[in-house]
């Protein structure tokens, strides 16, 4: 029953942030420049999610080193994308960086 | 696209979501294979894959089960950490509005990070093809699909996998997002706005329920506001000085 409810209530609360602005999108009109500002959304929230996952890796402390796989592996995944400037190469060479540099400080 | 039609549109956007399906792959089957560790039911793991279908949050709530949190504060938790949501739906309103309840009913459910990011490329490109939300359609139930199928994966397989969660695989949503967010480095604004959300979420880090991630998004808005209007003004400082 407990799942149910939890469950149930995270469904209910995740639809609600999806739709609830279109219930209400006939009476509500963004300003310009609230308009202009999302225009940001995309990356700035990617970045807001992303950074935090890289530097604290274990959810607690900040592991700024060569150790930090994350970070070694998500430097790489920048420079990969922004050299080939193709998404799934992107993710795969990032992924492959990432494991690389993983199982080298690991068998050290 | 030439000649757009409903059939084209859906597999475009499927096809375009196919990089983030593929990142998204094991992050699904870690879910399905944690959530036995953390207690929560078979029957509780597909039905937040199947009426959830918020992975973030997903995993969190996991944690909380895992430490024996009450359902209404992993509700709460889930509030807060889908927040960022609501920016999307605001940002796609003008785009969404115009489409019967129906089709925003179903949109708005599949209005994952991804399928955002891929969805809201299309409606700004400027041709004008009245079919562009069976593209974000084709990128939802792609997404959707997989997710689903990966749980399920995860599920069955929990106990073959067990100490999956140990192998980093969840990198590979990090390599996703990075992937995600390199097309829009293109002017100075995006990267001022970029800068300054890195810089609050590492600041915002410690709070609670992730409400840093909202602090960090609405501080990284600003900002490449902020530096627009600057630029702006120069340019029309420079400009006025022209005339006279």
């Amino acid at each position: 029953m407990e799942t149910f409810y939890l469950v149930a209530g995270m469904a209910i609360v995740t639809f609600s942030i999806r739709y609830g602005l279109l219930a209400l999108s006939g009476r509500i009109r963004l300003s310009e420049s609230i308009q202009r500002a999302l225009r940001y959304v995309p990356p700035v929230v990617l970045t807001a999610i992303i950074v935090p996952a890289v530097l604290y890796p274990g959810g607690r402390t900040l592991h700024l080193s060569v150790f930090n796989a994350y970070l070694v592996g998500a430097v790489a995944t920048v420079i990969i994308g922004k050299l080939s400037k193709n998404l799934l190469v992107t993710i795969v060479g990032g992924m492959a960086c990432f494991a690389l540099w993983q199982w080298l400080m690991r068998s050290l | 696209m030439e000649h757009p039609s409903r059939c084209r549109e859906f597999w475009k956007g499927a096809r375009d979501t196919l990089p983030l399906v593929i990142g998204a792959v094991p992050f699904g089957i870690i879910f399905g294979t944690l959530a036995f560790g953390a207690g929560l039911s078979a029957a509780g793991t597909m039905g937040m894959s199947l009426f959830v279908f918020a992975g973030s949050a997903q995993f969190i709530a996991l944690g909380l089960v895992g430490a024996g949190t009450l359902w209404p504060m992993i509700v709460l938790t889930t509030f807060v950490v889908n927040f960022r949501h609501l920016l999307y739906t605001a940002t796609l309103l003008d785009y969404l509005k115009a489409l019967p309840r129906r089709w925003q009913v179903v949109l708005a459910f599949g209005l994952t990070d991804e399928t955002f990011v891929v969805a809201v490329g299309r409606w700004y490109h400027n041709d004008d093809s009245p079919y562009k939300h069976w593209y974000q359609l084709g990128s939802m139930v792609f997404m959707y699909t997989n997710w689903n199928l990966c749980t399920l994966l995860g599920l069955v397989a929990g106990r073959m996998l067990q100490g999956i969660g140990g192998w980093g695989l969840d990198f590979a949503m990090v390599a996703a997002f990075i992937g995600m967010v390199i097309p829009y480095l293109k002017d100075k604004s995006t990267h001022i706005a970029v800068l300054a959300a890195a810089v609050s979420a590492v600041a915002f880090q410690g709070m609670p329920h992730k409400l840093g991630l909202i602090m960090a998004a609405v501080i990284g808005m600003a900002a490449g506001v902020a530096v627009e209007m600057l630029q702006k003004r120069r340019v029309g400082a420079v400009a006025s000085r022209g005339d006279s």
